[in-house]
């Protein structure tokens, strides 16, 4: 017996097969013209990203622009790339669980221990 | 999972694909790997700067230890030592670069697919790996650079956190490759058609993952430095 089979014996609520399809739905996907230009966008953020190391900026401020734009990339890519923005959100919890708990590791050792972007 | 009677279609507790939740657990997962070897590097890099000015200290002729990412001047006694940076900003850009663009690529070749286009498929697959193979090329180059310049594993901390870093990155990357030869050679014989697609999206997402540690390893590790 599955899982779902003895939800249903008991009376829980069992998605049905449009939901159950949902995960694997493609609607509302971007076009292979919008990854082209979120492409393009990510290309001209790296490029940004180099510029900057060659700009004599101050190294604080240098380091929380570059951060930024690292961030902005990285979104990017899970987004639409990895299609985050458009898939159930249980996907989205397991990964930024993850992603959470590795930031938190991340700043607790640097915090603790020394070190650090500085 | 059990089949619907009648239906062919798989039903799941949750709703989700079995296998696609197991690859966001372990990209979850795998976001702590990176993130602590990452840590570990940020941390280690400053104590390689302290061994080298205490060795120095002792013996003003051992400097075998003191390399560094970055132009790096110790005083020690009066003595001033300078060390010129190994890191090769331009090079490693268009190592980023062409992973980026391997994730385009990507995500391409799971748009063809899921629009039934079989070849387009193909060539977005082959244009992938390619592009993963010359990232990969590159880094071996890079290593090969660092270690004629005195970066060994066991030369200083740097060393020692850099190459386990970028190492574990380059082997998912190679994993990755192989995924993605092993799709294209089974397309060739006609195992992949449009149904099929969510097993190009498993290899994509742990495709772009790797993309996406790299953007984090490029910012912190290569372009902020200390």
């Amino acid at each position: 017996m599955t899982l779902a089979e003895y939800r249903r014996k008991r009376g829980e609520p069992v998605l049905s097969e449009e939901e159950l399809h949902a995960g694997d739905s493609h609607e509302g996907h971007p076009s292979a013209l919008e990854y082209t230009q979120i492409g393009l966008f990510l290309a001209v953020v790296t490029a940004i990203e180099v510029a900057l190391y060659y700009i004599d900026l101050d190294h604080t401020l240098l380091v929380v622009i570059l951060m930024v734009l690292s961030a902005v990339k990285f979104s990017a890519v899970v987004l639409w790339f990895m299609h985050l923005k458009f898939d159930s959100r249980l996907f989205s919890t397991l990964f930024v669980g993850g992603l959470a708990l590795a930031t938190t590791v991340f700043v607790v050792v640097i915090a603790v221990m020394g070190g650090g972007l500085a | 999972m059990a089949a619907h009677a009648g239906t062919g279609h798989l039903e799941t507790s949750t709703g989700l694909d079995n296998k696609k939740l197991l690859m966001w657990l372990f990209l979850g997962s795998d976001c702590l790997f990176f993130g602590s070897f990452i840590a570990a590097f940020l941390l280690y890099r400053d104590r390689s700067l302290e061994v080298c000015r205490d060795l120095l200290a002792l013996d003003p002729t051992n400097t075998a230890s003191c390399v560094f990412a970055s132009d790096t001047t110790i005083n020690v006694s009066g003595q001033t030592f300078m060390f010129e940076g190994l890191w090769d900003i331009p090079f490693t850009s268009v190592s980023a670069f062409v992973l980026l663009m391997s994730s385009v690529s990507m995500v391409l070749a799971l748009a063809a697919i899921q629009r039934g286009n079989i070849r387009n498929m193909q060539v977005w697959l082959l244009t992938t790996a390619l592009l993963g193979t010359l990232f990969v090329a590159g880094q071996a180059y890079e290593f090969t650079e660092f270690y004629h310049a005195g970066l060994h594993l066991d030369t200083n901390l740097t060393g020692t956190t850099f190459f386990v870093l970028t190492g574990f990155h380059g082997a998912h990357v190679t994993i990755g490759i192989l995924i993605l030869m092993s799709i294209f050679v089974y397309s060739l014989r006609g195992g992949i058609q449009q149904k099929h697609s969510l097993n190009i999206e498993l290899a994509g997402l742990y495709w772009h993952f790797v993309d996406i540690v790299w953007i984090v390893i490029f910012t912190l590790i290569y372009l902020i430095q200390p």
